[in-house]
């Protein structure tokens, strides 16, 4: 929402502009937010720790860690687009903000072809047609966890998808003004928030790979 | 709307010259981003839904009172809300548990809190720091713009099949994760998606505040500068931002176990019911303080000027603001002590709930020392501040019975609750809220509300309101329980029907009595007595400019040299001392806050 207000100039005296102090209010309520869903999830995996998988059993593992790496390389890039526009390079930030783009829809791209693996495999957040089984497992074989599994999977993987989505969308615009030259080396600010956000997607999901699929 | 900011910009560049080249209609009142326009568009909302939840208590009363009664003009509602008889309609009991949420709901999320953050947060904070507007204009009209949808939702779920939402405002698992258990299926999913808007709504109105508070206040307006009803409104900024994602989380978990089928809050299939309300009390407490604590910043503003007199204990009152809100974040236990919660966790909820009676009690006394000695202006705004401090108390001590976990064994879910929360809530928050609306009405609108009609008003509020509200201690106590639809089908409750009787003709007279609010309101913007630029000889900032004050508030940045509550300042010949107004030539004290006055002690150093 902030990326698209226009920038303002502070005031004399203060140290942060406005659009980036708002942005790092805004991320402390989405760290709240994510606090929220792995808090339910820690809970509810310590109540019912029969529920859940080993790691590996039926997440694909190699898979995702694969899909870490693309979403920091993309961290890696959005850092090289500020850097170009620091040094006024309106080439350069062009391209890697475009390569940020494709890195983080690649990434969105594998999470949705992910869920449609594990959907066949019945591993649903229904709790009614839950029958998840391990991975290469033959038909009929015996279901690992239970409904809680695959409602906290998918909730919380889900809405870290859509922030990346929301994030990929955010990109496109910021590309689209940097196209029109909307950005220079003393007016940066839309790039800057633009990273602060991306970076904190980024964090979000070392935290959730970690929890979801690791643990 | 770039261009708007630009000319914006580049007149505050010229020397905070604004051009008042016309804005077209429906950016001045419709899609509106002067924050002065928005806290209108807020007051005009929220009393309308004020007036909607009024009626739903008033037909929730009429049941309690005349129990399986027909209610009078009750024929025109639907079949599934009142069953028609020969005699006339009867209200189903269906109903009457929509009813009990919507009131709960719609008081709360749509009523108080966009009276106390969406009004005074958007009309104050930007006056008082000394700020053109807030930082973000057009993130404040987005906030007001997803608060209607959100309103406009809540109201339309009365009118889908199987009625509006009916698992109570608190909304418990598993009684909300199926229509089968309510008979409200599309209801309650209006309601969990109404709320989330509405939360994302208040999200980002947090986020500008907050921003605004740090980033726009004048020069020399420093943090122990500010006065104290922003301070109130800061602190409850960083509480939404931090527990309406809280709640989000919590509601669309919710919503994934209505309609896709999840199991987070179902037990049958392996979900955690007690998760639920562990969610939403870690949200719903901060969310008590975040309704209480406006009306304290509110009440200190106009104590401190009708009595004349600096506040007492400026430091003191910031700093219990700011550990009220750190402590509401670890009490939240305090709502589950029956729930089935380990009860060592129980104890320690019980201590730091009452842990919290400290700030209160340092907020209490220094308003109790405020008035001390001083000259106090029996006005309406100082009426409706008196009785808040008076029903707070009495709130505030109810509050400490429930904390007790052996008491609240007794009184858990009983009207002794509902006695309680309507004192803080409508004795505490609706109170404050009188006082802040006619205390401010001149800076909205150029005009005072009118005095006796006011005064009338106030009078018969409080009486009718302690006469409502007090008898449902004495009913909680003798075990009525709250939510009942109809408590006669209990041999023991059945002597309680003339209470309940007493109640319900005091709660219509209430009901009754705002009608002069209303009137009042509407006279005194057309013709009400024109208000200067200060009516109230009030130090803060917003005072100083014309009311109601222009696009861009202030003509040139206000400097600021003073605290915000220099009443009765022997440094000057008014009883009061503007924060604008530079410190007296010579020798003596230059800064600091409060400013030092000159007396012998003072000179002696």
């Amino acid at each position: 929402m902030t990326t698209i207000t226009a920038d303002r100039a502070p005031m004399a005296g203060m140290k942060v502009y406005h659009l980036k102090l708002g942005m790092w209010v805004f991320l402390l309520s989405e760290v709240m937010f994510f606090t929220g869903l792995i808090g339910a999830y820690v809970i509810l995996r310590f109540a019912h720790p029969e529920a859940f998988g080993v790691p590996g059993e039926v997440l694909n593992v190699p898979l995702t860690a694969f899909n870490t790496f693309v979403l920091i390389c993309s961290s890696v890039t959005m850092v090289k687009a500020f850097a170009a526009i620091e040094q006024n390079d309106q080439q350069g930030l062009q391209k890697w903000l475009l390569a940020t783009i494709v890195l983080g829809a690649s990434f969105v791209g594998v999470q949705a072809w992910e869920y449609t693996l594990l959907f066949s495999e019945g591993f649903v957040p229904m709790a009614e047609s839950y029958h998840a089984i391990a991975r290469g497992a033959a038909e009929g074989s015996e279901v690992i966890g239970g409904p809680l599994y695959g409602a906290t999977f998918y909730t919380m993987t889900g809405f870290h998808g859509a922030h990346v989505s929301i994030g990929v969308f955010c990109l496109c615009f910021t590309l689209w003004r940097a196209r029109k030259g909307a950005y220079t080396a003393g007016n940066l600010g839309g790039v800057e928030i633009m990273g602060l956000y991306w970076h904190f997607v980024d964090l979000v999901w070392i935290l959730l790979f970690t929890f979801v699929y690791l643990i | 709307m770039s261009t708007t900011e630009k000319d914006i910009a580049s007149a505050v560049d010229a020397g905070g010259q604004h051009d008042h080249h016309e804005i077209p209609w429906i950016r001045k009142y419709v899609f509106a981003t002067d924050h002065k326009m928005i806290a209108k568009q807020f007051m005009f909302v929220s009393l309308f839904f004020l007036v909607v939840g009024g009626a739903l208590a008033g037909m929730m009363r009429f049941q309690l009172g005349f129990p399986g009664q027909p209610m009078p003009g009750a024929g025109i509602l639907p079949d599934a809300m009142m069953a028609p008889t020969p005699n006339g309609a009867i209200m189903l009991p269906e109903f009457y548990n929509s009813l009990v949420t919507m009131h709960g709901t719609i008081m709360i999320f749509f009523a108080i809190m966009p009276l106390l953050v969406g009004l005074f947060g958007n009309l104050l904070i930007p006056l008082q720091i000394g700020a053109e507007d807030m930082a973000f204009p057009r993130l404040n009209m987005a906030s007001f713009w997803l608060a209607v949808p959100a309103g406009m939702l809540m109201l339309a779920s009365f009118a889908v099949e199987g009625g509006a939402a009916g698992a109570g405002w608190t909304s418990y698992a598993p009684l909300s994760t199926s229509g089968e258990w309510t008979g409200v299926y599309l209801g309650q999913q209006l309601w969990l998606v109404s709320l989330t808007i509405l939360g994302f709504s208040s999200l980002i109105g947090a986020v500008n505040y907050i921003t605004t508070v740090i980033n726009l206040r004048a020069p020399g307006m420093t943090w122990f500068r500010i006065p104290l009803a922003t301070w109130s409104l800061f602190v409850t900024a960083v509480l939404i931002l931090l527990a309406i994602p809280i709640l989000a989380g919590a509601l669309l978990m919710l919503l994934f176990d209505q309609t896709i089928g999840t199991g987070f809050f179902r037990p049958d299939v392996g979900g955690e019911p007690l998760l639920w309300q562990h969610l939403f009390w870690f949200f719903g407490h901060p969310e008590v303080y975040i309704l209480i604590l406006p009306a304290m910043g509110i009440t200190s503003e106009v104590l401190s000027n009708r009595a004349r007199k600096p506040i007492f204990g400026y430091h003191s009152m910031v700093l219990a603001l700011i550990s009220i809100g750190f402590l509401g974040w670890i009490v939240w236990g305090h709502h589950m002590f029956q729930s089935g919660m380990n009860p060592l966790l129980g104890t320690s909820f019980m201590i730091s709930t009452m842990a919290i009676a400290v700030p209160s009690a340092i907020k209490t006394f220094n308003w109790l020392g405020t008035l001390w000695k001083a000259d106090i202006h029996f006005d309406v705004p100082m009426l409706h501040a008196l009785s808040f401090v008076s029903m707070f108390i009495i709130g505030g001590l109810s509050g400490i019975f429930m904390a007790s976990t052996p008491v609240d064994i007794y009184i858990h879910d009983t009207y002794f609750i509902v006695a309680h929360l309507h004192y803080v809530l409508f004795g505490g928050s609706l109170f404050a809220i009188f006082a802040g609306i006619t205390y401010w009405f001149p800076k909205m609108f150029g005009r005072m509300m009118n005095e006796p009609l006011g005064k009338v008003h106030f009078v018969l509020t409080f009486i009718f309101y302690n006469l409502v509200f007090f008898p449902m201690h004495n009913l909680g106590l003798q075990g009525m329980m709250r939510r009942i639809y109809d408590f006669t089908q209990y041999d023991f409750l059945q002597p309680l029907q003339p209470m309940n009787q007493f109640i319900t003709l005091f709660a219509f007279a209430l009901i009754t009595t705002q009608v002069l609010f209303v009137i009042n309101f509407f006279w005194s913007i057309f013709k009400g007595e024109t208000a200067g630029n200060n009516p109230w000889n009030s130090n803060t900032l917003e005072w100083t400019v014309p009311s109601p004050p222009p696009h861009g508030n202030f003509a040139q940045m206000p400097t600021v040299f003073r605290g915000p509550y220099e009443y009765s300042s022997p440094e000057s010949d008014d009883d009061f001392l503007p924060q604008t107004t530079p410190p007296r030539e010579g020798p003596g004290p230059s800064s600091g806050v409060p400013a030092p006055t000159p007396t012998p002690e003072g000179a002696e150093v």
